[in-house]
């Protein structure tokens, strides 16, 4: 396989390239890359990728957890780019090394054909052996990669019988996450929070809560409270007797919670024409248009934000489960005032991560505890404040608009989207985007609201959709921070978008009395596109005439997801009855090249079941006295018996390469499930999530 | 062990853990959550919500499966705690382990313990339970964010079937 001549992102950011591989003592190869395992799979698959193109086996290899004294700067693991970006920079620079080896081999076992098997090279016909951790100390690695030839690339798919995850076994027995840490003299911290997004601690019993049994120092700096005990349940105990003291000042009143997202209406939007064809009005002789929302979604991670930070001489080192311990320790810098330097991010394994969660922002209240306590500290979150202190996936409002001309096609589209910024993560922006930064008393602002141009796009994101549309208008509509603190949620605004979308495409299908799988067919030009519908419907048994009714439907959608990732295509069967049940899912992707079947079909299943969560149940409320999602009692998830089964068809062409996959779902569903309401009850609901009482009101309304 | 400096409230429990007869020195309202994390070092119990809502701290006590984040370390005083460090002991309960890692049913793991400990308790039963009363046990008691539960299921089913073949 050749290499294209270009290195790939990762590798030109972190050209040197003993940052990613080096060779220990014992047949270990350490390997570290910038991407981080945050429950896809990500890191296993990586590791796989480097001993296929090294030619060593998977146990000789060793994941160094990400570091910012040592490993590559990848930013973010985030976008659906650890394979795509993170696993073809270690491709890379694994088939650099390994030509380098085999060219000091070659001293050794003499010119000809060599081939390496389980870390050792070999010439054909020859017994002799020579292994990397003979010639490493000949090998120089502290070289550019900028300055090698493009290498020849083993490549290809590194899928075999039994492939399992490299740090599975581990979980599924004992001490395996950053909430299983203990060092030495390790104490536990706990910060106070409000029960209102903009309410400030004004006051609170010192004196009492010094006294708690345990409490080994409380530390106020302006309005940021926190505590430090022996034992965690005693810091616990101590923010409980703390919060029943405190007295708060209200800074501003939040606006009702409102149908659909209206209290967006009083925001003042920063707005940008994504795309405006500057064509004259086609002749329509249909028009059509609506309006759809999604609420803010919170991660709810399972476990809790953690944090363990430990202070010397005036340096810090911090394990965090953050998905960019760089950025992090740029944005620690200036929240601490201290040169970045003089700061250690370390990452250490939490629970499933879809986002920006609270992983940063615990990092820095364990820092600032630690500093004062003189001793390392873990700091976790409550649930309360998992669930309402840690940024919201953003709300959104989609208008949509559309002419058919006299042949039902598509000849005019517009879009417009409403939403505060889904990229507020640290190093996002101007500001710093750490909570606990914004009430010290030398406070720290937040960045002000941005987005990022597409295919990429924030709010945007897939508000472009592949189809055919003939003049276009899309309009991104950037809000001010709403209620809620909202930031980066798996797909970002593709959820709304594709959802609103793909919703639409269905409406329109039914104004050109034409199948929805055909509709969109004739509005797409992409073979890939056409070719992951094509399997999802004939999985699926598609028939077009079906009729739905009685409460049984299948709807539709597809999405490519960014446009520039995974292609997806999915049917979803419901059954509504006194709610609604998503009985069975098809789905079809084409992510390129497949480099490990069961990871991609584990992100698939595992984005279909937290989309049909979303689109079915998860709602963030507010009230005037506050957060409205405290518990896990507030906000409700898909339990096991409401579960889908799933089947999926992976289409992968020829010679396509590896496209992120982890989040192309969120969209489909959501607009599959509508999409099949409709069909099994001929009504819309345009609103997530798609509870029962909108689908009365849907059905009262018709 | 910790050297947490003994407190006037704190108390000492004699409790079995795993089979083995053990002491801790706590604070008196210390959950058996919190025991067994921060003194006894069995970290597989994970700590969750700490509401008694996510099922990922499940362990057995006298073999049926209870929340330990919301067990109070006196209630299970002079009971037997098995948590998942135990399941090695125990050849139909660690299987019940092995499916799940052979089906690689979890994303980030995280919930995964604790669902182990309590299909593996539905199971040790006889007759072992139902798939419908465990899939209603997993609805009551345990949440996964990740979006696993399809698989988990797929395990479950496999280890219902594996009891059961054991069991003919």
């Amino acid at each position: 396989m050749n290499a294209p001549a270009k290195l790939p992102m990762s590798l030109a950011a972190n050209p040197v390239l003993d940052r990613w591989v080096s060779f220990e003592t014992g047949s270990v190869v350490s390997l570290r890359t910038g991407k981080v395992e945050i429950g896809q799979g990500a890191v296993t698959a990586i590791a796989a990728i480097a001993a296929k193109e090294l030619g060593v086996e998977l146990d000789m290899v060793q994941m160094v957890p990400a570091d910012t004294n040592r490993s590559p700067d990848e930013g973010y693991t985030a976008g659906s780019f650890s394979i795509e970006h993170g696993g073809s920079a270690m491709r890379w620079a694994c088939a650099m090394v390994r030509a380098l080896f085999e060219e000091e081999a070659r001293k050794v076992l003499g010119d000809g054909e060599l081939t390496v098997r389980s870390g050792t090279f070999t010439r054909a016909g020859h017994n002799e052996g020579v292994t990397y951790w003979d010639l490493a100390p000949k090998v120089n690695l502290a070289q550019s990669s900028a300055d090698l030839p493009p290498p020849a690339l083993i490549g290809g798919s590194i899928d075999h019988e039994g492939l399992q995850r490299l740090d599975l076994g581990a979980k599924l027995h004992g001490t395996a996450f950053i909430q299983d840490m203990s060092l030495p003299g390790m104490l536990y911290g706990r910060v106070m929070r409000p029960a209102h997004p903009a309410e400030r601690l004004v006051s609170f019993d010192r004196a009492k809560v010094s006294a708690l049994p345990g409490i080994v120092e409380v530390v106020v700096d302006g309005h940021f409270m926190g505590v430090v005990a022996q034992r965690d349940e005693q810091a616990q105990n101590a923010i409980l007797v703390a919060a029943r003291t405190a007295t708060w000042r209200r800074e501003r009143e939040l606006p009702p919670h409102t149908n659909a997202n209206g209290w967006m209406t009083d925001l003042v939007p920063k707005t940008t024409a994504v795309i405006s064809d500057d064509v004259p009005d086609p002749a329509a002789v249909t028009r059509h248009q609506a309006d759809f929302s999604r609420p803010f979604i919170v991660h709810a991670s399972i476990g809790p934000s953690s944090a363990v930070a430990q202070w010397h001489d005036g340096e810090v080192t911090i394990w965090s489960h953050s998905q960019g311990i760089y950025p992090l320790q740029r944005t620690l810098a200036k929240a601490l005032r201290l040169d970045a330097g003089k700061i250690r991010v370390i990452h250490a394994q939490g629970s499933g991560c879809y986002g920006h969660n609270a992983a940063d922002d615990v990092a820095l209240d364990a820092a600032l505890l630690a500093r004062q306590a003189k001793a390392p500290v873990m700091c976790m979150w409550s649930r309360a404040d998992e669930m309402s202190w840690s940024p919201f996936g953003a709300a959104m409002r989609m208008h949509l608009a559309a002419g058919l001309d006299a042949r039902g096609n598509i000849v005019q589209w517009e879009h417009e989207v409403w939403s505060p910024s889904h990229l507020m993560r640290p190093g996002a922006g101007d500001g710093v985007n750490l909570l606990a930064a914004w009430s010290l008393a030398d406070p720290l602002p937040n960045s002000s609201p941005s987005d990022a141009p597409l295919p990429y796009g924030g709010g945007a994101r897939n508000a472009l959709s592949l189809y055919q549309l003939g003049k276009r208008r899309i309009v991104h509509h950037l809000l001010p921070q709403g209620p809620l603190r909202s930031s980066a949620l798996r797909s970002l605004g593709a959820h709304g978008n594709v959802f609103a979308i793909e919703s639409f495409m269905d409406e329109l299908a039914a104004l050109a009395n034409a199948d929805p799988v055909a509709f969109r067919l004739r509005h797409l030009a992409d073979p890939r596109a056409i070719a992951v519908i094509k399997a999802a419907a004939d999985r699926a048994g598609w028939k077009p005439d079906e009729p739905g009714g009685d409460g049984i439907g299948r709807g539709f959608a597809f999405s490519r997801y960014k446009n520039v990732g995974c292609y997806l295509a999915v049917v979803a069967f419901v059954e509504v009855t006194d709610k609604v049940n998503v009985r069975h899912v098809v789905v079809a992707v084409d992510a390129g090249e497949v480099i490990h079947r069961n990871g991609l079909l584990n992100q698939i299943e595992g984005g279909v079941v937290q989309a049909a969560s979303w689109a079915l149940k998860e709602d963030v409320r507010w009230t005037a006295d506050g957060f409205g999602v405290r518990s896990w009692n507030d906000y409700p998830i898909l339990n096991f018996s409401e579960t889908p089964t799933i089947d999926t068809v992976v289409v992968e062409p020829e010679g396509a390469p590896a496209l992120g996959a982890g989040e192309g779902a969120t969209g489909p569903i959501a607009a599959a499930i509508a999409n099949a309401i409709s069909h099994a009850l001929g009504v819309r609901v345009r609103d997530l999530p798609l509870t029962p009482e909108r689908i009365a009101t849907a059905i009262n309304a018709s | 062990m910790t050297s947490t400096p003994v407190s006037s409230s704190d108390a000492v429990f004699a409790l079995t853990v795993n089979g083995r007869a053990v002491e801790v020195r706590v604070p008196e309202d210390t959950s058996l959550l919190m025991a067994l994390r921060h003194d006894l070092e069995l970290k597989g119990t994970r700590i969750g919500c700490g509401e008694g809502n996510c099922g990922a701290c499940t362990v057995w006590l006298d073999g049926l499966p209870v929340q330990s984040c919301s067990t109070p370390l006196w209630a299970a005083k002079d009971h037997r705690v098995q948590t998942i460090e135990g399941l090695a002991d125990d050849r139909a309960t660690q299987q019940v382990q092995s499916i799940f890692l052979d089906e690689q049913a979890a994303q980030c793991g995280y919930c995964i313990n604790g669902i182990i400990m309590t299909v593996a308790a539905m199971l040790a039963h006889d007759p072992p339970a139902e798939r419908g009363a465990i899939v209603a046990a997993l609805d009551e008691r345990h949440l996964c964010r990740c979006g696993s539960q399809i698989r988990i299921l797929r395990a479950v089913d496999r280890a219902i079937a594996e009891r059961r073949g054991q069991r003919a």
